[in-house]
């Protein structure tokens, strides 16, 4: 066992992730964002919440943005989502899960040559679609896939 | 017993001469003996390497009656697809004829009449004898390959209380080189990291993952430490176990790849594996599938499976560079293999070999030059009274059933309920060999819904709780008892035998209780078999119902009424009983003493038990199905 890889990947965790800490609710976004997107994160619609938070509630399907999640959740508490953006100068990335209460569960302002890689960990009530929006050049792109959250018990 | 007769001791003596020197067969005396032929168990080898898969066993080591489905439907893609053919209409897809061994083995047709004539099947005894026996026909086992697809660990008394480790070492036995896992992990994560530096063989699967926060968690890292480093294959990539193996088999190369059962996070109590996290991990599958190919270059790559035979024929087709699929989960003892055209236009092979041990599937592959050049399957059904019990194997069994039940004893995840006094001090044979009542009919599990085996356990939790209604998980274990056979201690434990089965009594709304029994039916009938979670339809006592399986979530279940006709009322409460909580541990009695105390309470003068009446729901909208015949209940 790599002890030294475990221990740095520790201290990255603290250091580094603070993007991911305050999506899954470990911080208290106000605390660490200074203009905290309210409306944004409380719109109770999709495309309220990404006109609120991008600006604008247009979206065009892309190919190049990879959402990773599973087909089935394990646990709706924390549902692991991968997005991966491979669009030229991707400024932000968010997540929105269309069947929450509020919609907007993320989003990722990345910094000038930051890769276009963002992981987290979304709650979600019931089954959903769950679209990936990126912000690149001043437009939207999305891509989006359906989790099933569902009842445990009963295997074979 | 019956006696043997001329006819059968002259048909015995050609057995044992068939089996010529090695005198495998020699200790056979059974008259149902009569009904097999000769060579019904000779399997000569075609090529050069033979893989031989077992799966589901589920805690059976000794031979059961196991009745198959006359409900097993087919939705979507699957309709009428095997395995979701019954009874005739599987004969007829097979090329295969009633009143044989394989209708008795692969069907519920005449099943009482059948199981008179045929005995039990499986057998850990037995399954090492044939297992020994066609190695030996391959040339030796060298040339072979023992594969077990999971459910091994789970579902009997001595499983339960051994913490699976009965079954290890019968596996040990058996000689099984490679397994994957489900119901192995619904112990707790260091019982199942002991089996398996226990288990001789490989313990393999590339969607068990250590979660993020475990990677990072002293506390798992310790325990990792106490097993020598198992249960953290690699720590880049999160996997658990090793994803696959490589084993060289007469000079070919033979790459098998893992695959638990994707939703065990979902369908078993998650508490029993915090650090782990499961999935089907279709893109991971890929991409290794990819690696394998250009790094290792094996000449064949198999997949033992767990997902399921629907999944597997869908994750064979989208999942480039698989030869074969040894699948399980969805017990369906399939006697051909289904071929898949993958999405490259090369070809797959999907196999099922059942389940509780009645079935040994044999694939011989001739490997020349790095190419499979062709391949051969044969599935062997188990006759347990035609193949003589090994006897280190009998040996192991019957020494391990005479252990005492002690207060060291776990059979519950609540720590008041760990052990049961009243079985303290008693063999585990003692306490399994209790006879409870005599079955009026043939008491089965398996099929879509209510079978009557479940009405017992329903009606022995409506007892216990005065419920109006009691819920009993449709898990696709449990064996059959026989009409007019006595029901036993180990009858029940092998509806119930699990980790977790506290039993409880709520109150819920009707809205309520619908709705859970329209998520249970959409786990089920799903047309997209990657969004199925396995398992048979919940068993509902004290309530019939309408089921439509064609249609989509909320809308498949109508007409819902308690056994006294009243219509169940959205907004009115009702008292409901159950058992197997995944999210929560009730503090009721355990299930199989519930069960065990109803039936002795309930029986007769005469020990009857008499179910007065079975809650078939009525099925609409599935005439034309051939997974469905000869079903008990109103069709629609």
């Amino acid at each position: 066992m790599n002890k030294n890889r475990r221990a740095l990947l520790k201290s990255t965790f603290v250091a580094g992730a603070t993007g991911v800490a305050i999506s899954a609710g470990l911080l208290t976004p106000k605390a660490v964002l200074a203009a905290w997107p309210k409306a944004a994160f409380e719109a109770k619609d999709a495309s309220a919440a990404l006109q609120a938070s991008l600006g604008s509630s247009s979206t065009t399907t892309s190919g190049d943005i990879k959402l990773k999640a599973p087909d089935i959740a394990e646990n709706g508490a924390v549902v692991p989502v991968t997005v991966t953006s491979k669009i030229t100068d991707t400024e932000s990335i968010s997540i929105i899960v269309a069947e929450n209460g509020t919609p907007l569960a993320a989003t990722f302002n990345l910094g000038a040559n930051t890769k276009g890689f963002v992981s987290t960990r979304i709650k979600m009530g019931k089954t959903s679609d769950v679209t990936a929006v990126v912000k690149a050049g001043g437009k939207l792109y999305s891509t989006t896939k359906n989790v099933k959250v569902t009842i445990g018990g009963c295997g074979g | 017993m019956p006696t043997i007769d001329r006819r059968t001791f002259l048909k015995l003596m050609g057995l044992s001469a068939a089996a010529g020197s090695t005198g495998l067969l020699t200790a056979c005396n059974n008259s149902y003996a009569a009904n097999i032929a000769d060579d019904f168990y000779d399997l000569p080898m075609k090529g050069n390497v033979r893989i031989l898969h077992t799966t589901d066993f589920h805690g059976q080591l000794q031979p059961v009656y196991f009745r198959e489905p006359n409900v097993n439907l087919g939705v979507g893609d699957a309709f009428g697809r095997p395995p979701h053919l019954v009874g005739n209409k599987l004969l007829e897809a097979m090329n295969l004829k009633s009143n044989t061994p394989e209708s008795y083995a692969y069907t519920y047709l005449d099943f009482e009449n059948a199981a008179a004539k045929y005995g039990k099947m499986g057998g850990f005894p037995q399954m090492k004898t044939l297992l020994d026996r066609l190695r030996k026909q391959a040339g030796g086992q060298q040339n072979t390959l023992t594969l077990d697809g999971g459910d091994l660990w789970q579902g009997s008394g001595t499983s339960l209380w051994t913490r699976g480790v009965d079954m290890v070492e019968g596996s040990n036995i058996l000689g099984i080189d490679v397994m994957v896992g489900h119901w192995e992990f619904t112990y707790r994560e260091d019982e199942v990291l002991s089996n398996v530096a226990l288990f001789k063989g490989d313990f393999i699967g590339q969607n068990v993952r250590v979660k993020e926060d475990s990677l990072m968690d002293d506390g798992y890292m310790k325990l990792v430490e106490t097993f020598d480093g198992s249960g953290l294959y690699d720590e880049d990539s999160g996997h658990a176990f090793q994803p696959y193996v490589i084993k060289e088999i007469n000079g070919a190369k033979i790459c098998i790849i893992g695959q638990a059962f994707p939703r065990t996070g979902n369908a078993n109590p998650p508490e029993f594996f915090p650090d782990w996290s499961f999935g089907l991990r279709e893109d991971d599958m890929i991409e290794l599938v990819e690696m394998i190919r250009e790094e290792e270059k094996p000449d064949a790559i198999v997949l033992l499976s767990h997902n399921g035979m629907d999944v597997d024929i869908k994750m064979a087709e989208r999942v480039p560079g698989l030869n074969a699929v040894f699948g399980g989960h969805t017990h369906d003892g399939v006697p051909e293999p289904i071929k898949v055209e993958n999405i490259d236009g090369n070809e797959c092979w999907v196999t099922n070999a059942g389940s509780n041990g009645k079935f040994l599937g044999v694939m011989d592959f001739d490997i020349q030059d790095g190419k499979i050049k062709s391949m051969h399957y044969n599935m062997m059904p188990i006759i347990a009274d035609v193949l003589p019990a090994d006897k280190e194997m009998q040996a192991f069994i019957d020494q391990m059933r005479s252990t005492k039940y002690d207060e060291n004893i776990i059979e519950s995840r609540s720590k008041k309920l760990f052990y049961n006094k009243s079985r303290v001090g008693k063999s585990y044979a003692e306490i399994l060999d209790e006879k409870l009542a005599i079955a009026d009919r043939l008491l089965y599990r398996r099929g879509n819904f209510m079978g009557t085996w479940d009405q017992i356990l329903c009606n022995a939790l409506r007892e216990e709780y005065d419920a109006d209604i009691a819920m009993s998980a449709g898990v696709r274990w449990g064996t059959t008892t026989l009409k007019g056979d006595w029901i036993t201690m180990e009858d029940v434990m092998t509806q119930c035998a699990l980790t977790y089965g506290e039993t409880y009594v709520s109150e819920m709304t009707g809205h309520d209780l619908l709705r859970i029994l329209e998520q249970v039916a959409d786990n089920l009938f799903d047309p997209d078999p990657y969004l199925q979670s396995g398992g048979d339809m919940v068993r509902v006592g004290g309530m019939d119902y309408t089921i439509d399986p064609s249609k989509p979530l909320y809308e498949r279940i109508t007409n819902a009424r308690l056994d006294n006709g009243h219509l169940i009322e959205a907004k009115q409460t009702y008292k409901i009983a159950g058992w197997a909580q995944v999210n929560r541990t009730p503090d009721g009695r355990l299930m199989w003493d519930v069960v065990r105390d109803h039936i002795v309470k309930n029986r007769g003068k005469d020990n009857v038990l008499k179910i007065a009446k079975i809650n078939h729901p009525k099925l609409v909208g599935v005439s034309d199905n051939p997974g469905i015949a000869d079903y008990p209940g109103e069709v629609g």
